[in-house]
């Protein structure tokens, strides 16, 4: 009996263990695949041409890999959805967090949550259907495709991250701050805007970096709405123009190419720009969060 | 001494009056009756076992419990004469004039200049001249200016808990209150920053009015001119004010017999 359990015990911890290591594995294979494929470009294609040119022409003869207008095409659609997903996600986390009664918060999170899982290519589709043909018609633009569309659209999806995130920081706000604040003759916005908000700074922080990792890694969306062209973002009305991103790019391109042939290096080491990109959004969220529990 | 200074302040008027309140939270009364006259410039001691009700007289006077949910308030409560429970009563006005130290300190997570400026830049007050003078003079009050002054840019959060519930007593001083009320001001704190606390209401009185709710007998004999005896009858009744007086009397000669079991320690 007392053997027989040692055993169930034993297998249980053996089953546990490979499903860690191969999740870790399954990680570490994609990276290195990632790294190996986009290295050998490198061996034909100079990384300095790679990074900083500026023409994406991967099919002409011979091909040209300037990834620039790629990042800025992402770096601008991702600016757009922060500067509009940031005051609209902490707005509606301290709405909910502090002012809604309680019925409604118990409406509102599950909403927020039913939003995050709706799949992007049904919002992409809403997008193209219904918001590139109002931004054309109201900016009176030659296509509602741009980069200032896919920007709302990628807000609309960092929203529910942003506000999830950013109201357990509010919450987690020790009720005491409040009461300390509010015997002090402190009105209730003087209360949440100077004691509430800045002591879940972090936490809210954090919820922006989540939700910025999230816009970066969108392919479905942006490839709909932005009308994917190559071109380089160079002045204030790109936002009204169409443009490309890093991920819209591989998603298109990647179904066309030859297998070996430049080009499909190319399209890794995109992969591995991206790749590199969202980690680093992501570890400083993570620095963030982990400061915040911390100081708690 | 107590006594000799009983005496001495029984001339003194009164500043807050509590008359025939009933309070409620929800449906369940949780005090009847409460008669209260509350002295200018003396320290006022509640004291009485767990849940009968004293942290809530206290928060009646500056409408607290209003935070916490459906209240209700039957009676009268006045400050210098005027229902502070009226319709065209500032509730924000009112908190500042009758401030609140609580059970466990809780300075907000802002350096100690920003901790104790709190007050006056809410409001309005900007120029930092004006603060400065402010926060040296509400530190020095609360018995601390000495230990913080070289570091007053550093996290409130870094002072040990007897410096920050002092910080909370300066951060209230601030505002410049005429009443400050105390919720078991010194129960998370050792022995050593009682006395300091305890030293720092002393030298209060001169200027301010404080009411103290203490779990701790010793406590409100040593620092109280009055004291007020609260008591729960049964579970489920509402809080009462047993007895009411001088600190010397109800510490040596209680009218009461509920009182002298209390005092004597033979329940609570």
């Amino acid at each position: 009996m007392r053997t027989a359990q040692k055993i169930k015990e034993s297998i249980i911890g053996k089953v546990i263990l490979a499903c860690g290591v191969l999740s870790i594995a399954v990680v570490v294979l994609i990276f290195a695949f990632l790294t190996r494929d986009a290295l050998s470009l490198f061996s034909t294609y100079s990384p300095i041409d790679f990074i900083t040119g500026q023409n994406w022409y991967p099919i002409s003869e011979p091909p040209v890999f300037g990834i620039l207008p790629l990042v800025l095409g992402s770096m601008l659609v991702t600016v757009i959805a922060i500067v509009i997903a940031i005051p609209l996600g902490i707005g509606t986390a301290i709405y909910i967090a502090e002012i809604a009664p309680g019925w409604l918060k118990e409406i509102l999170k599950p909403l927020m949550e039913i939003v995050a899982a709706i799949p992007s290519v049904v919002l992409a589709f809403i997008g193209l259907t219904l918001l590139a043909p109002f931004i054309q018609d109201l900016l009176n633009l030659n296509t509602g495709l741009t980069a200032l569309t896919g920007g709302i659209m990628l807000a609309f999806m960092a929203l529910p991250t942003i506000v999830s995130i950013a109201e357990d920081a509010i919450n987690a706000v020790p009720r005491s701050y409040r009461e300390g604040s509010l015997a002090m003759g402190a009105t209730r916005w003087q209360t949440t805007g100077r004691v509430v908000v800045p002591a879940a700074m972090s936490g809210i922080s954090a919820s922006v970096m989540l939700g910025i990792g999230r816009a970066i890694g969108e392919t479905m969306v942006v490839l709909m709405v932005t009308g994917n062209a190559a071109v380089m973002p160079t002045s204030v009305d790109s936002a009204l123009k169409p443009v490309r991103t890093l991920t819209g790019t591989i998603a298109q391109e990647m179904g066309e190419t030859v297998f070996g042939s430049s080009h499909y290096f190319a399209l890794f080491a995109v992969g591995l720009v991206l790749f590199v990109i969202t980690f680093a959004v992501n570890w400083i969220a993570d620095l963030i969060l982990y400061r915040y529990r911390e100081s708690e | 001494m107590v006594a000799a200074e009983a005496t001495k302040n029984i001339a003194t008027k009164s500043i807050v009056q509590l008359k025939g309140v009933d309070f409620y939270y929800g449906d369940f009364k949780a005090l009847e009756d409460i008669n209260l006259e509350i002295r200018q410039n003396t320290v006022t001691a509640l004291i009485g076992p767990s849940g009968c009700g004293k942290s809530t007289v206290l928060r009646l006077m500056n409408r607290m419990h209003e935070v916490m949910g459906k209240t209700r308030v039957e009676g009268e409560v006045l400050l210098d004469g005027k229902d502070i429970y009226a319709a065209d009563v500032d509730v924000v006005g009112l908190r500042s004039r009758v401030g609140e130290i609580f059970q466990k300190p809780n300075p907000f997570p802002k350096s100690i200049y920003d901790n104790v400026a709190y007050g006056p830049r809410i409001q309005g007050r900007k120029s930092s001249d004006e603060l400065d003078g402010i926060v040296e003079r509400a530190l020095t009050q609360a018995a601390l200016w000495k230990e913080v002054k070289n570091k007053l840019k550093t996290s409130a959060m870094e002072l040990s808990g007897g410096q920050q519930q002092r910080l909370c007593i300066a951060r209230t001083l601030a505002v410049e209150p005429e009443i400050i009320l105390m919720d078991e001001p010194c129960s998370a704190l050792d022995p050593v920053a009682t006395q300091q606390i305890e030293d720092t209401m002393d030298s209060l009185k001169k200027n301010y009015t404080i009411i103290i709710v203490t779990h701790n007998m010793q406590q409100a004999a040593r620092v109280s001119e009055y004291t007020g005896f609260m008591l729960i009858q049964e579970t489920g009744e509402p809080g009462r004010l047993v007895e009411y007086g001088p600190t010397s009397k109800i510490f040596t000669m209680p009218d009461r017999k509920e009182t002298e079991n209390y005092i004597t320690g033979r329940f609570g």
